[in-house]
């Protein structure tokens, strides 16, 4: 295949120890869960715990993506929850659902149409993200000062959207966004595909992979360089919030109502550590997406590894950080060597 | 009479995967000496350091120290046995004060408390034996750069006092404070401490060394009494070639040859505020323009604004007849211009990216992101440059932090080759690299100008502005004095121009 070279990139050996978490954590449910492999087909759709977590992964994913790009500049971004919730407050508003009937048949009808209520709802996100990248390369804020702000301010301004209640939508095409089924899977599995594709299509087959790595390791030689560093940071930033804003999309649609408190709560938290569990540097630099991807994967399927084997809900938490912490050690190159030394001594 | 031998290594050999960075090499300290360990960059003398303080294990060979061998794993364990180190960069922490600095991690304590006094007190007494009279409990960052330098000797040698090594610790300082560092070794070297030095300062290892050793290629060239070995032929053993000086008459030539040319890029009457006051620039092609002056004469300010990094507050730029603005690095570059800056390290190198990514990095961002270089046509490239300008890497994707100083600043050269400027600024190419790349990057200059190219040269060893300059402008105050051509450019007329403007 001509592509191997470019293969031999994704699959760099960093993915490696995240995959082989990932197929442990696979082996477990193999073992404890019956049926977790098994998949159905009902009414044409693929049905299964694996369908499953590919389709509840997909809001962190799409989240971890624009992550991935700003931790690369040296960034971080914990407004992306709020940004969600704005932005599914903002949609979920636009479209709502008037009832009428026609016909003598009841249905409801969207107050402003979806395709416009979408686009503005986007660009309300992607403007979240500007908004950080103004603070952080105009006034010269740190970044998880500047983001802190919308952390917190974003979730008064979601309530204030929602008037603190929850917004229920009841237009039933939105509903397709979270909830449908294209082909026989899920519709999200698809929008991840195109952010993760067009994303990597970006920045690995145009020069915006380097311009964006050169900005994070040394931002004052990348400009000297020519790259504008300040405007590219702040592009990357609006990048983020519209990830947030797509995964905003997914959420709001998959639940059909929008919560202004508790939308996208300690998404920042997940996205950074999908991050890390993929292997990107959080002192900015080379980054690898699909080793994101993997890392979000890797802790939706914790998550449902641990519904699934019946780990009492009190000890949830300690479980998942403690697979957490032995999936950074297994990551740690400088762990690895401990434990490889150790070995070779006692052999 | 030969002083007594505190230390030897005898049959270093070390390999990384891939480079054999020392083969069967041989050293030894005296009590009471300093001895100067000199090479070009790659040669092997920060892995001969290494070695020594504990930071590499080596593969073969014995090191002894007073007769015993020993072998310390890290660089805590050859402290111990008394080997300190104080590195080029100062390893001490900013923000403590003085004392604290000195004996952090060992504080005297009474009844079980840090005794304040005592540190205090020991802390002045050592410093007041490398004559240095300051206020101990101030923090570190309110002293200038050779007081911390001292500091971290004075921590050093409290820790231990047999064996001192210095690894280019004069490369931030000034020459002030060269002397000061120059007054302390002597001191310490009177009473018996066998100190190492490494220097790419060739005067400066002549002041202060009793004893040379050259490395090259990992390999021993030999162990010398300084008094034995002449500056040529200390370059000659380096370098590994009999080194001849080309001053020539080129410039003559070239003067004749570039009176008629017209200047294509002029800077008139540039004014930033605490930068540079009112000045004009010409230049031509296939001319060399050297800046000289002090720090802080205004010649890297200059260049700054030129290149669009820093904005004027006044002043226009004329590029062939044609009014231009250059408000960003990116405009300067979109009008083939290409710098160098003077901090390779915090403004040209890109340290985690490959050889090839630094290389290509500002021609592609004058493409633009979506205008991709096919990666092969990238290798070609940072292959071809690796090759022309003798680039030590063992290939184009090797990560260009892992490079030597002089390599590094040829990986920047390169990245502006390959854009093909018609005006380069080179801000201090030389400085931190040893003297064969010095002497390769000026050749390599003095070669780009014959082909047309015209280059902005900054240095501030004056011997290097009067070997490649077609034409010097002298600064001082941020201010033009003047300029010099021909036969005027000389060592004496620069200093003299600089003596008499700054009375």
């Amino acid at each position: 295949m001509g592509k191997k070279g470019s293969f031999d990139n994704i699959f760099k050996s960093k993915n490696f120890w995240s995959l082989t978490v990932l197929a442990l954590l696979l082996l477990c449910n193999l073992i404890f869960t019956k049926g977790f492999f098994r998949i159905e087909i009902k009414d044409g759709h693929l049905f299964g715990s694996l369908i499953d977590i590919l389709n509840r992964a997909a809001p962190m994913i799409i989240i971890s993506i624009g992550m991935t790009l700003v931790i690369a500049t040296k960034g971080i971004d914990i407004s992306v929850g709020s940004t969600l919730a704005i932005t599914g407050a903002v949609v979920a508003m636009l479209i709502g659902g008037n009832l009428q009937i026609v016909d003598g048949v009841q249905t409801y009808i969207s107050k402003v149409p979806m395709a416009l209520a979408i686009i503005v709802a986007l660009l309300v996100a992607a403007l979240i993200g500007l908004w950080n990248g103004f603070l952080i390369t105009r006034v010269g804020m740190q970044p998880i000062i500047a983001t802190l702000i919308l952390s917190v301010a974003g979730r008064g301004v979601a309530q204030l959207l929602t008037n603190g209640q929850i917004i229920t939508v009841y237009y039933k095409p939105f509903f397709f966004i979270g909830g449908g089924y294209l082909f026989g899977l899920p519709f999200s599995i698809y929008l991840v595909a195109l952010i993760v594709g067009g994303t990597f299509f970006l920045t690995r087959k145009t020069a915006l992979g380097m311009f964006i790595e050169s900005v994070g390791v040394n931002p004052v030689a990348a400009r000297v360089s020519g790259i504008n560093s300040k405007n590219l940071m702040a592009a990357i930033y609006a990048f983020c919030g519209l990830c947030a804003g797509v995964a905003a999309l997914l959420v709001t649609s998959n639940v059909k109502s929008a919560d202004g408190i508790h939308a996208g709560e300690l998404f920042e938290l997940d996205a950074i550590l999908a991050v890390a569990i993929g292997g990107t540097s959080l002192a900015g630099g080379k980054f690898y997406l699909m080793g994101s991807v993997i890392g979000a994967l890797i802790i939706q399927t914790l998550k449902t590894t641990i519904y699934s084997i019946g780990v009492p809900p009190e000890i949830n938490l300690v479980v998942e950080a403690l697979v957490v912490f032995i999936v950074m050690l297994i990551q740690s190159e400088d762990f690895r060597k401990i434990v490889f030394r150790v070995k070779t001594v006692t052999e | 009479m030969e002083n007594e031998i505190v230390l030897s290594m005898e049959n270093i050999s070390k390999s990384f995967p891939g480079v054999k960075a020392l083969t069967n090499v041989n050293f030894r300290m005296f009590k009471g000496e300093v001895h100067a360990l000199m090479g070009q960059n790659g040669a092997g003398k920060s892995t001969l350091i290494k070695v020594l303080t504990g930071v590499y294990p080596n593969d073969t060979g014995t090191i002894l120290l007073d007769g015993k061998s020993v072998r310390a794993d890290t660089p805590l364990a050859a402290q111990k046995l008394g080997i300190s180190t104080v590195y080029q960069e100062v390893n001490l922490c900013a923000n403590l004060s003085v004392a604290e600095n000195i004996f952090i991690g060992r504080e005297p304590e009474k009844n079980g408390l840090i005794d304040w006094k005592t540190i205090n007190k020991k802390a002045t007494e050592l410093l007041l034996k490398l004559n240095i009279k300051i206020n101990v409990t101030e923090m570190l960052s309110s002293y200038s750069i050779a007081v911390q330098q001292m500091v971290a000797i004075a921590r050093a040698i409290s820790i231990s006092a047999k064996v001192l090594i210095l690894d280019e610790p004069t490369s931030s300082l000034d020459e002030n404070e060269v002397r000061l560092l120059f007054s302390v070794l002597k001191k310490l070297k009177a009473e018996g401490m066998a100190i190492l030095f490494v220097t790419h300062f060739l005067d400066q290892t002549y002041e202060i060394s009793d004893r040379i050793t050259v490395l090259r290629n990992g390999a021993l060239v030999g162990e010398y009494k300084v008094e034995d070995l002449p500056k040529m032929k200390l370059i000659s053993a380096m370098i590994g070639k009999d080194y001849t000086r080309n001053d020539g008459d080129r410039r003559r030539e070239n003067n004749s040859a570039l009176k008629d040319v017209k200047p294509f890029f002029k800077a008139e009457n540039i004014e930033k505020k605490g930068h540079v006051s009112s000045l004009t620039i010409e230049c031509k092609p296939g001319e060399v323009l050297g800046l000289a002056g002090l720090l802080g004469s205004g010649r890297t300010e200059i260049v700054r604004l030129l290149f669009g990094v820093d904005k004027p507050d006044k002043g226009e730029f004329t590029l062939n007849g044609r009014k231009i603005s250059i408000n960003s690095p990116r405009q300067a570059i979109s009008n083939r211009f290409g710098f160098c800056p003077e901090d390779r390290k915090v403004e040209g190198i890109i340290g985690d990216l490959t050889i090839r990514e630094n290389i290509i990095l500002a021609l592609q961002s004058n493409y633009g992101i979506f205008k991709s270089i096919p990666k092969s046509k990238q290798v070609e490239l940072a292959d071809k440059f690796i090759k022309a300008l003798g680039i030590k890497a063992t290939n184009s994707e090797q990560v260009v932090s892992k490079l030597s100083g002089g390599n590094q600043q040829k990986v920047i050269l390169a990245r502006w080759l390959v854009t093909e400027p018609k005006l380069l600024i080179l801000d201090e190419p030389t400085r931190g690299i040893d003297i064969s790349a010095k002497e390769e990057i000026m050749d390599l200059v003095i070669d780009l100008c014959k082909e047309g190219m015209s280059i902005i040269f900054i240095s501030s060893e004056l011997e290097e502005v009067v070997r490649c300059c077609d034409r010097v402008v002298v600064m001082c105050d941020r201010k033009k004095l003047e300029e010099l051509t021909g036969d005027d450019i000389s060592e004496e007329r620069i200093l003299h121009v600089i003596a008499g403007g700054s009375r």
